[in-house]
């Protein structure tokens, strides 16, 4: 049995295998449509997320499979005063697998370390959302076929955003994958991040606060959102938030086949003028998010080897 | 000045001048009944100055928080007089309820029964880093 708490667990190779089943899922979906009949998924989440809760629960329901769901604390034993612990081994009873959201950084490895059943993560506050970052991996290799050789740009808050430093961990074990980490000064990768990651692999980057400057070099551009409340002074929100705002004219200079990647919700960072261009894939993210949820299911349930 | 030779006990030698009362406090020997000396500055040919703590007891030690605070530190085990054992200490790889997370969103923070542990992360630069919510220790 085993759980997916953070993406630094897999190897290459098992993301690797992820996405190959992930895109025999796409291609043969019947195959797959009875593979976890009598089997229970727990959507155990204590905090809001109606996005990440019902994709997994999609996922589950494409596999055959049934689901559990605990939708809020405020509606669970949690609200009693329940330890993480205690719910993990007393869903282990009732399902096969569990997907939990959690506001505290780390419940869902104190729920793995008690369950008897594998617990995904699907978000613990501001720390881990490795679905999410297996959902960008697919996405990006189903729009460039390569997972290697490519230049990505990350834009918007790199400090706090946590789907950021998991993909960036995720993509630097590729061969040449280059950064460029595209943000303002008050919300630039943090310096654990470069040391630990991008100059511990010998991972080229370019940091910097231009997106118009650096956009025509990109194969990827991975959009994030630039919230106010990250600012010191209001002063410097407005001076910033519309240089990180990506409209039809900042796309001019860039790569036809670039892929623009987002992992919702989109306020205003990414103006709707762009959802019909060809190079928007963030509606495409959310499809392959499901259909990665499907693939670690069936790995985590070993119905597929 | 002169202290005691002990019987039956443990000597922690080697201790880096200056942090034998944080390894004092940290194994809570301030509670213990036995004898027990804590010797300050001690010359050292090695060192050029040491600390040693003198337990006259023969107590079971956490020595992965000796390790943490101190990884050079030698532990000297006393029997009838002799020494019958010497350990070396190296810097543990994991250390529970040794430091503890400040980190308010850390599950720790909300559930009082966990153990908290940290996992040495750098051993370079000796961070330990929190096994759930991976804030780096500050203690």
């Amino acid at each position: 049995m085993r759980s997916l708490i953070d993406i630094q667990e897999l190897s290459v190779e098992e993301i690797n295998d992820l996405v190959k089943c992930a895109e025999d899922i796409i291609a043969n979906p019947a195959k797959y449509s009875e593979m976890c009949k009598g089997k229970k998924l727990a959507t155990l989440f204590f905090e809001p997320s109606t996005r990440t809760r019902l994709s997994f629960e999609a996922a589950m329901y494409e596999l055959g499979g049934n689901v559990l769901s605990v939708s809020s604390a405020a509606s669970s034993s949690a609200a009693k005063g329940e330890s993480v612990a205690d719910t993990a081994k007393t869903i282990s009873s009732y399902a096969d697998i569990i997907a939990m959201r959690h506001p505290k950084e780390g419940a869902p490895l104190v729920a793995a370390m008690n369950a008897t059943i594998p617990v995904i993560n699907a978000g613990d506050g501001g720390h881990n959302h490795p679905t999410q970052t297996l959902a960008d991996i697919l996405t990006i290799h189903c729009e460039k076929g390569r997972l290697d050789n490519m230049t990505i740009g990350l834009c918007g808050d790199l400090k706090f955003g946590r789907t950021v430093h998991s993909l960036i961990s995720a993509m630097s074990r590729y061969e040449n994958v280059k950064f460029y980490l595209i943000s303002p000064d008050e919300l630039k990768v943090p310096s654990y991040v470069k040391k630990d990651i991008l100059k511990k692999n010998n991972v080229e980057y370019v940091q910097t606060s231009d997106l118009e400057g650096s956009i025509s070099e990109l194969d990827v551009l991975y959009m994030t959102r630039v919230q106010k409340e990250r600012f010191f002074n209001e002063e410097d929100y407005l001076r910033l938030k519309d240089s990180y705002i990506l409209t039809p004219d900042k796309l001019k200079t860039a790569k036809p086949d670039l892929s623009i990647l987002h992992p919702l919700p989109r306020v205003n960072e990414i103006a709707v003028a762009i959802d019909d261009d060809p190079r928007a894939c963030y509606f495409k993210q959310v499809y392959y998010g499901k259909i990665m949820r499907m693939s670690l299911i069936l790995k985590l349930l070993e119905v597929v080897k | 000045m002169k202290i005691d030779s002990i019987k039956n006990g443990i000597v922690l030698d080697h201790i880096t001048a200056g942090k034998s009362m944080e390894i004092y406090r940290l194994l809570g020997l301030d509670s213990l009944e036995c004898s027990v000396a804590l010797i300050k500055n001690v010359h050292s040919s090695k060192m050029g100055k040491k600390d040693i703590i003198k337990i006259d007891a023969d107590i079971p030690l956490n020595l992965d928080a000796i390790g943490y605070v101190d990884p050079g530190v030698t532990i000297d085990i006393i029997r009838d007089g002799q020494l019958v054992e010497k350990k070396n200490i190296s810097l543990p790889t994991t250390i529970t309820n040794v430091i503890f997370c400040k980190n308010p969103r850390c599950i720790t923070s909300t559930e009082q029964e966990l153990p908290h542990v940290f996992r040495l992360t750098d051993v370079g630069n000796k961070v330990f880093r929190c096994m759930y919510c991976e804030t780096k220790e500050t203690n």
